[in-house]
């Protein structure tokens, strides 16, 4: 094979390169040109092709990203801000959590399994390079109309590559999110989260420091697999008719990936490393010149010492490689024998493929040939960066204008009944157990709850009892009615989802999926919901410590309904003390905390009984959301609370049947004077939960109301005798609803569908 | 004495920490083996945890029986050594011939994760001693293949000697033979058992605390066997 060198670059400018079949516009090409002084090598091309990608480079949201970092709130839990492969957060004790959330979208449409198995091993390790250990995962996920039967072959091959990795891994999967909607069809949202637990001493951070020191890439074999990937499939929308892209799709072994952590987290805590940086997106191009440009700024590395699984690969597709399970390391030369015989006991393969120096570039040699000579910044940091065009567009007026007042609302008793058990079995409100079933929540030993709690939780310590609660959350339909609002009402829910469970909420990461940015429409949804999500932010004292932005999540001129989906990372100081969603006993009394306004817009009830969506989202008052988390918090630690549930996708009546299905008995409830049956049961105003205290509490719980300034409302008792909810003030009458059947109507749909 | 119990970790064993807490809370000291060394390190009792050893390629528990640790702990076991296999310890028990039969694909082949209700059915394994027969426990079941299978005569002949430990009550969640859930040695020293007792030790993080009955057991057993003084 021919080697295009620094030299030949040098002496041939005027060679012809396929940059825009790389993904690369010509002004971006020229400036390549411009930074080098010569035209770039086919290696350079291929690692500035990639490295300034949509996917790596955010270069399209990188201006509006900027105000996670100018409205940040004063918040002395951040240890790690945003930049890092994930942000870090003070818990106490000496503990430090880090969590993040990513999106592999695009492969998992293509190859369903292998995109959303690969999705968890890449999350996994950017948890594993800041010296965590993983203690947990979640999946936020948006699939199309689960009567679609291209939506059972995403679903079922999604869900089997979660599992599949996920369980190989021995990380407990304890939540995440099931969505149907049809603007997903040709576009579903493979969101993945990890968070990872360390103790402050143990942070550990991407950069190659110490002239001398060793780049050891170490892991599974670099293969084809991946080739391309970054560019060609996260930053470019699907064309309906376009060439088939499965090769571009990586494959994931999760074996190799558990003893990559093992082996990981036992060299950090030997003190054997100096810098630290998965490969993922990008491969060792990225590796390479962001571990540089972090650090003394210089590297040289001898491309043909890397481990290949396949001899014929090219420098340039050694470069651009996105093989799984990789990762490099930063190791001083004294060092590199204890490296490699952790290494041997683990079976990882590793070899020194560079060196780190001050040359302020980064050079690559292939068997004697000097291949790239660039400045390392310019690659990882340098990128284009655009002001892209962003403009509200005029059909939102007609979008927000046509607001669900004439929809038909059940009017009597039995309407309402038989609304409530149709509701029940909607394929976004029915039991997602189907799914959850087939992901381990028990490994570890560690899960104090998880699906379909409201949020998932973990001991961190077991002596102490310390832990973390993380919830994932967005209802996309309220951004695609006000993406601002949207953004914070995703915010605010996954806030009190934490909340609810008994942790107080400290940190935000995101996962913002949109269309194309190239769309102003779109770019405007962006920018609202990353301006509304900062806002909110800096208002509620959670700082954002990371995250993620996938766009082009279009098939033609249709995008996705923009999809802020945003994680909130709680704490509790002692785990016994959570709050479940169960009630328990007989006579313990059911509270509604929060107003119940006439908000229908973009809510479940609109979606699944009349397929519309208009309107304008509910009102969110950021200051009454963050005295109910203080309610929920300080119910839970003095013992107030036998179970508590957030009120959100299908209103009171959805978060009623839940608790009375999780918890197997009735309950005599009735709704409260001065709102009808239907609003009250079907509503989504924000700011609200389902309370229940026992009858020697009440007092207190009410008196922390009242100072508080909450509304509360109670509307019952928990009846242990009864297996059904029993609900009077409906249109006049009572209406019974058996839980067995519920149960029965909850649980059969997505088998239905997808079984 | 503290009993000392060991738990074998190869790579790919996910539920090793777990076990030992087990061990912990039911009494015992944890000891941990490494697959590589091939010395048991004069434990009293060896756990073989759940988890994907080796990734569980070729076959479940199949590549895990050559560890150099397997060799030894054969030995042993076959010397009345009490060995527990839960899940993938279960598959390299049987893989390793210490237990008859296999753990096959379950029938509905999807892994699964649920809180599964069992019967106790023979209280006078080492691990199993301290249960009542016919006492219903509840633990966690996580797996992809859990399905006990074996042929006509075997099954006869485990019924027959009473060596079935467990079997699923009210779902059989894998499509096992007979319903089993966990199987005995003819020494009652060896058991294997396809759902999760490490972890249903604690209330906070388990379904029930019933799991721990079978930790429990083994030091009950080791005592009245005269090997630890009370």
């Amino acid at each position: 094979m021919s080697i295009d060198t620094v030299s030949d670059a040098t002496s041939s400018p005027k060679t012809a390169q396929p940059f825009a079949e790389l993904g690369l516009k010509k002004d971006e090409y020229e400036s390549i040109r411009e930074i080098l002084g010569r035209r770039p090598t086919s290696s350079e091309l291929a690692m500035y092709s990639v490295m300034w990608s949509e996917h790596c480079s955010y270069k399209s949201s990188k201006v509006h990203l900027r105000q996670f970092g100018t409205k940040v709130p004063k918040n002395d839990s951040m240890l790690v801000g945003i930049g890092e492969n994930a942000g870090v957060v003070d818990i106490g004790q000496g503990w430090a959590v880090t969590f993040k959330v990513e999106s592999h979208n695009h492969p998992s449409y293509v190859e369903p399994y292998q995109g959303a198995a690969t999705g968890i091993g890449g999350i996994v390790r950017d948890i594993i390079s800041m010296g965590a250990r993983p203690v947990a995962v979640m999946d936020p996920l948006r699939f199309g109309d689960p009567e679609n039967p291209d939506t059972r072959r995403v679903l079922t091959g999604i869900v089997s590559g979660i599992g599949g990795y996920g369980n190989c891994l021995g990380l407990p999967n304890i939540g995440g999110e099931i969505v149907f909607d049809a603007s997903y069809q040709g576009n579903p949202l493979v969101n993945a989260l990890c968070v990872g637990t360390m103790k402050h001493e143990d942070i550990h951070l991407a950069k190659a420091s110490g002239v001398g020191n060793a780049v050891i890439l170490y892991g599974a074999r670099t293969g084809g697999d991946g080739i391309g990937g970054v560019s060609v499939l996260a930053s470019e929308t699907f064309d309906a008719d376009g060439p088939a892209k499965r090769p571009s799709v990586q494959v994931g072994d999760p074996f190799m990936e558990k003893l990559l952590i093992e082996c990981t987290l036992e060299v950090l805590h030997a003190g054997l490393v100096e810098g630290i940086q998965d490969l993922g997106g990008a491969g060792i191009s990225c590796a390479t010149s962001e571990l540089a440009s972090n650090g003394e700024g210089g590297m040289h590395v001898w491309l043909d010492r890397v481990l290949l699984r396949d001899s014929t690969l090219s420098p340039e597709e050694i470069l651009m490689s996105e093989s799984q399970e990789r990762m490099c390391a930063v190791v001083e030369p004294g060092k590199i024998d204890a490296f490699m015989a952790v290494c041997k006991k683990w079976d990882v393969e590793a070899v020194v493929i560079g060196e780190v120096n001050n040359s302020g570039r980064l050079t690559v040699e292939w068997h004697g040939q000097e291949i790239v000579n660039v400045p390392p910044r310019s690659v990882a940091h340098d990128g284009p960066v655009y002001e892209r065009p962003y403009a509200r567009p005029d059909w939102m007026d007609v979008r927000q204008s046509s607001g669900p007042d004439n929809l038909v609302r059940p009017k009597s008793a039995a309407e309402v009944k038989q609304t409530w058990l149709t509701m029940t079995g909607t394929p976004n409100l029915a039991s997602k157990s189907w799914v959850t079933s087939q992901y381990d929540r028990y490994v570890m030993g560690n899960t104090v709850l998880a699906q379909p709690e409201d949020s998932g939780m973990i001991r961190v310590d077991e002596k102490t009892g310390l832990g973390i609660a993380v919830s994932t959350d967005c209802n996309a339909r309220f951004a695609a009615l006000d993406p601002y609002k949207g953004a914070q009402l995703a915010l605010a829910e996954s806030y009190r989802n934490v909340a609810v469970t008994g942790a107080k909420p400290l940190a935000v990461t995101n996962c913002l999926n949109f269309g194309s940015p190239e769309d102003s429409a779109v770019m405007w949804q962006f920018e609202q919901a990353v301006t509304g999500l900062a806002d909110a932010c800096l208002e509620m004292g959670t700082p954002v410590t990371g995250g993620n932005v996938s766009f082009y999540n279009q098939t033609g001129e249709v995008a996705i309904h923009p999809t802020p989906v945003i994680g909130v990372l709680g704490v509790i100081q002692d785990v016994d003390r959570r709050t479940p969603m169960a009630w328990q006993r007989d006579g313990e009394i059911v509270y509604v905390l929060g107003a119940t306004r006439d908000e229908l817009a973009g809510s479940e009830w609109a979606h699944a009984i009349h397929d519309h969506l208009g309107g304008l989202p509910p009102v969110l008052d950021l200051n009454a959301e963050m005295t109910l988390a203080e309610i929920l918090v300080a119910g839970s630690r003095d013992g107030l609370f036998t179970a508590a549930h957030d009120v959100s996708e299908g209103g009171i009546a959805q978060s009623l049947a839940e608790m009375a299905m999780r918890s197997g008995v009735g309950a005599r409830l009735e709704v409260p004077a001065g709102i009808d049956a239907f609003t009250f049961l079907w509503s989504e105003s924000a700011t609200r939960a389902v309370v229940v205290v026992s009858q020697d509490c009440y007092e207190k719980f009410v008196a922390l109301c009242d100072a508080k300034k909450f509304p509360v409302t109670k509307i019952g008792v928990v009846d242990a005798l009864s297996k059904s909810i029993e609900l009077a003030g409906v249109f006049g009458e009572s209406i019974s609803l058996d839980i067995e059947e519920l149960r029965t109507i909850s649980e059969e749909t997505l088998p239905r569908l997808f079984g | 004495m503290t009993p000392r119990v060991g738990v074998i970790t190869f790579p790919g064993s996910l539920d090793d920490k777990d076990a030992a807490r087990a061990v912990r809370l039911a009494g015992g000291e944890s000891v941990s083996l490494w697959h590589a060394d091939a010395d048991l390190h004069s434990v009293d009792a060896v756990v073989l945890p759940g988890g994907f050893s080796y990734g569980d390629y070729l076959r479940c528990g199949a590549i895990a029986k050559f560890a150099p640790v397997m060799g030894k702990l054969v030995d042993a076991a076959n010397g009345g050594l009490p060995v527990l296999g839960i899940c993938n310890g279960f598959q390299v028990l049987t893989e390793s011939h210490l237990l008859p039969g296999a753990l096959t694909r379950n029938d509905h082949l999807h892994f699964i994760c649920r809180d599964q209700k069992l019967r106790i059915e023979n209280n006078s394994s080492m691990w199993t001693s301290d249960f009542e027969v016919g006492q219903e426990i509840l633990i966690p079941l996580k797996n992809g293949e859990g399905g006990y299978v074996a042929d006509e005569v075997t099954l006869d002949e485990l019924e027959g000697e009473g060596r079935v430990i467990a079997r699923y009550l009210e779902l059989n969640p894998n499509g096992s033979r007979r319903d089993i859930a966990g199987i005995t040695n003819e020494r009652g020293n060896v058991v294997g058992i396809m759902p999760h007792p490490e972890h249903a030790v604690e209330k906070l993080t388990g379904p029930t605390t019933d799991g721990l009955g079978f930790f429990t057991s083994l030091l009950s057993s080791l005592v009245n066997n005269g090997k630890i003084s009370a």
